[in-house]
């Protein structure tokens, strides 16, 4: 175990390295810089403000410097917003998006697995077409329809929840909905056909010869093992509905991180583009690790220290 | 089977009892105060240093100039109870009410003013605006370090008056002194702690109100200032700005009864919400126009960037593609501003400049430059910053360009900050742009163009044209001024640098509860007379 976690905090520092780089050289290329303003500013008044942030420092001193900065857990301070350090961003905003993000990936779990799994034990009978059309629904629609449509219905048409915005946890329904759209239709669909995979292994058909009841066979035994897909696809999208749910953070006016990934590279907000990149790509690797970790718990067979298999 | 019909029994069971719950609580009752969508989260509420139009707002509720401006933009008294001016309009003293008080109970002093002022112009404060206080004596000189701070023609002579000295006769000075540069900070708070904009506790204002939430990119909310000097004619106790920037969800934020007023209705529903009243139409202080290239060809022939300009139909713009009841811009100064006379209006004295969807005029023109029906003319390329908006606005140019002159122009769009790289690079030969103004003056339309403007994008270089505009900034004779200014205006538009527009109108999504409120033309929408009824 322990060997297997150093090799993941060394692979951990050398990608967070390659992206660091790749994004400090990439964001520097894009034409226009953070104080590019309708209203040009006079050169000297310009000038102050490249001096005060360091922006007229050759491009190799500036990286050295962040890099420098970014191993003392300082990520600088925002050019976009006056006083305010890429830190308190990341404080301030990430618990909103975690929160919408959990509700999301539960709410998807909870209607995707067990959809799965009827269409799965009822393959081709109605149950499996009508769970079947609404994944495919699901998976076709962008997040923004949804949500459009949900803000249309249940908010402007029924009122019975808030159109947008950030106040209690009814405010929290629909964006959750929305942004669960997707993973939900899609975990239905893994889960069926992971489940139908299972369901005609040699283990199940001894289990239903010792005459056991359909409902432990499929929870005592088809279920840990059909959840495997799932769960491996637990990682990424969690790490995609935190990174991802700029629409629906935008459209529900939700002051969320996934706002600041997209705006602050319309801003050239370098340090915030830069910070924001550095924690989710850790997060996303801390989300794969947990995830690798998990294969333990539910197969045996898999083990950590060994290469992978698949 | 009968253990599924159990199943969606429940199921229908849980939906029906969930629904009626949520319908039973419905959206939380809230407290009954007006509501207000301002735009984007504020870069920064410290007045030295913001430049954006939703923080102008912001600030305006919780801070006071020397003087405001009236629902006509006039400027009158605020912390200033009166003043004095110089024959030579040099030298204004402003003598400051002795009941003006910041939100904890300080006493407003002059000194107050003479730091604010000095450390928005400090060039290790580094303001985007301070160049806003260049008309103080030795502001420009001391913001590029040339000067020490108490050279700046800004002094404290006691507790309660200021005077302060310009650099050359301003007759726009005292509209300035409301706008938010001019703004005083509370000298202790600021002294002592560098980053006191950022928190609602160290945000210390001497405006009608106090901040007393802000929740980064969503909220922030106002309590009236009870130490506010003139607190009688506040009229409301609490307000909330919220901070969204997309129309969309600004729209069903107030079909939804979640705020009472926003700025940003989407263009599709205009039509719509000036049905049900629910729409109020400001004048704003800004052009929408195109901007030649005039360095590049076919733009360096004025007779060439004239035809385009002038085969324009902006009336069919405004009616069919941006409809907010704009006004076709014939000049190239919007309505709105004084003229030499007060009463006067600069765009009225100055009538049309030209003719709009002027067809044969242009064609004349096209065809003795050397392009009849726009043959041999080589490729052009409109560049316009990424939005439908923008995109409208320019594919009905397109057609109306190809329908009447025969020539086949390309359509570019840049994200907005490329966008603005290239043009202030001058690497384009047809640019949208938008300007709006900086205070009540045709000056701040004007010196945009003179050849050492950092904003003139056209390129435009006219030494007779500069020398109007310096002209005008000396003179302290209003008869001169305007008439530099109008011929200066003239010039610009028989040069065609430009080809404007339309006027820009203010659309306010607003609900019959909302009394109150002014609108100035500068963008700035000011809370205090404001109530829900």
């Amino acid at each position: 175990m322990l060997p297997f976690i150093i090799r993941r905090i060394v692979s951990l520092c050398v990608v967070l390295f390659v992206i660091i780089t790749m994004t400090f050289w990439l964001m520097h290329t894009i034409p226009g810089g953070p104080f590019t303003t309708e209203k040009s500013l006079p050169d000297s008044v310009l000038k102050n403000i490249e001096e005060r942030y360091h922006l007229n420092d050759p491009l190799w001193k500036q990286y050295g410097d962040y890099l420098t900065n970014v191993l003392t857990g300082d990520l600088g301070p925002s050019f976009k917003y006056e006083a305010r350090s890429v830190n308190d961003i990341i404080a301030e905003s990430f618990p909103v998006s975690a929160e919408l993000g959990i509700a999301a990936v539960l709410i998807s779990l909870a209607v995707g697995i067990p959809a799965g799994i009827i269409s799965a034990l009822h393959r081709n009978r109605w149950p499996d077409y009508l769970a079947m059309f609404f994944s495919t629904i699901g998976i076709s629609v962008p997040s923004f329809i949804l949500a459009t449509v949900l803000i249309y219905l249940f908010a402007i048409k029924l009122d019975w929840l808030p159109a947008a915005l950030w106040e209690g946890p009814e405010y929290g329904i629909l964006p959750a909905l929305a942004l669960a759209g997707l993973p939900t239709a899609f975990i239905a669909r893994l889960m069926r056909s992971s489940m139908l995979d299972v369901m005609a292994q040699d283990y199940i058909r001894t289990a239903r010869a010792k005459g056991l009841s359909s409902f432990t066979i499929v929870y005592r035994h088809a279920l840990k093992n059909a959840v495997i897909p799932v769960v491996t696809y637990l990682g990424p999208l969690t790490a995609g509905i935190l990174t991802g749910s700029f629409v629906v953070e935008t459209i529900f006016s939700i002051p969320g991180l996934g706002r600041h990934f997209v705006t602050s590279i319309y801003n050239r907000d370098y340090t915030v583009i830069l910070g924001i990149t550095v924690f989710y790509s850790a997060l996303l690797v801390l989300l794969n690790f947990l995830v690798d970790i998990s294969y333990a718990f539910l197969d045996p067979r898999m083990s950590l220290n060994s290469s992978k298999e698949d | 089977m009968g253990k599924y019909r159990l199943l969606v029994f429940l199921t229908v069971a849980a939906i029906f009892i969930l629904s009626t719950l949520l319908a039973g609580c419905g959206r939380k009752p809230m407290d009954k105060h007006l509501r207000y969508s301002v735009g984007a989260e504020p870069q920064t509420v410290d007045p030295r240093k913001s430049t954006g139009s939703p923080e102008a707002t912001i600030e305006a509720q919780i801070f006071e100039g020397l003087t405001a401006l009236d629902r006509y933009d006039h400027p009158i008294p605020a912390a200033a109870q009166r003043w004095d001016i110089s024959p030579d309009e040099m030298k204004y003293t402003f003598f400051l009410r002795e009941s003006a008080k910041w939100s904890n109970g300080d006493p407003v002093t002059a000194k107050d003013f003479v730091f604010a002022w000095r450390s928005a112009l400090d060039p290790n404060l580094a303001s985007g605006y301070a160049y806003q206080l260049y008309y103080l004596k030795n502001g420009e000189a001391y913001n590029k370090g040339l000067a020490t701070a108490e050279q700046i023609g800004v002094k404290a002579i006691d507790d309660h008056t200021l005077e302060v000295t310009l650099e050359k006769p301003t007759a726009y000075f005292l509209s300035l002194l409301a706008f938010h540069t001019y703004y005083p900070v509370h000298r202790s708070t600021a002294q002592s702690n560098e980053k006191w904009a950022a928190k609602v506790q160290t945000i210390i204002g001497n405006g009608p109100f106090k901040m007393t939430k802000w929740v980064h990119n969503s909220k922030i909310e106002f309590e009236r200032n009870e130490y506010y000097w003139d607190a009688a004619k506040v009229k409301s106790n609490k307000l909330t700005f919220i901070l969204t920037e997309n129309s969309a969800t600004e729209l069903a934020l107030f079909e939804n009864g979640l705020i009472d007023m926003g700025n940003n209705p989407p263009i599709s529903e205009i039509s719509r919400l000036i049905k049900e009243d629910h729409l109020q139409i400001h004048p704003y202080l800004g052009t929408y126009f195109y901007c030649f290239n005039v360095t590049k060809p076919p733009f360096d022939d004025p007779k060439i960037r004239k035809a385009f300009s002038l085969v324009i139909d902006r009336e069919a713009i405004i009616k069919n593609v941006v409809r907010g009841q704009q006004k076709a811009a014939l000049g190239w100064v919007p309505f709105g501003l004084p003229d030499a006379k007060a009463d006067d209006d600069f765009r009225l004295v100055g009538g049309d400049l030209l003719k709009d969807k002027d067809v044969e005029t242009a064609k004349t023109l096209l065809s003795s430059a050397g392009y009849p029906d726009g043959q041999n003319l080589p490729p052009i390329t409109l560049l316009y910053n990424t939005s439908e908006s923008h995109k409208a606005v320019a594919e009905a140019i397109q057609e109306m360009w190809r329908k009447n002159l025969g020539v086949n122009v390309s359509l570019v769009n840049q994200e907005w900050k490329v966008f603005l790289s290239s043009r202030h690079r001058g690497d384009y030969q047809v640019s949208r742009h938008g300007w709006l103004g900086d205070y009540a003056d045709p000056m701040t339309f004007l010196d945009m163009f003179t050849s050492d403007s950092g904003n003139n994008d056209a390129q435009y270089k006219n030494s007779d044209y500069d020398k109007l505009i310096t002209l005008a900034k000396k003179t302290s004779n209003p008869t001169l001024r305007l008439q530099a200014l109008h011929t200066a205006e003239k010039m610009l538009l028989d040069d065609a640098v430009i080809a404007p527009i339309y006027f820009y109108t203010q659309l306010t999504m607003v609900t019959p509860h909302v009394k109150g409120y002014t609108h100035s033309v500068l963008g700035v929408t000011y809370f205090k007379e404001a109530y829900l009824e």
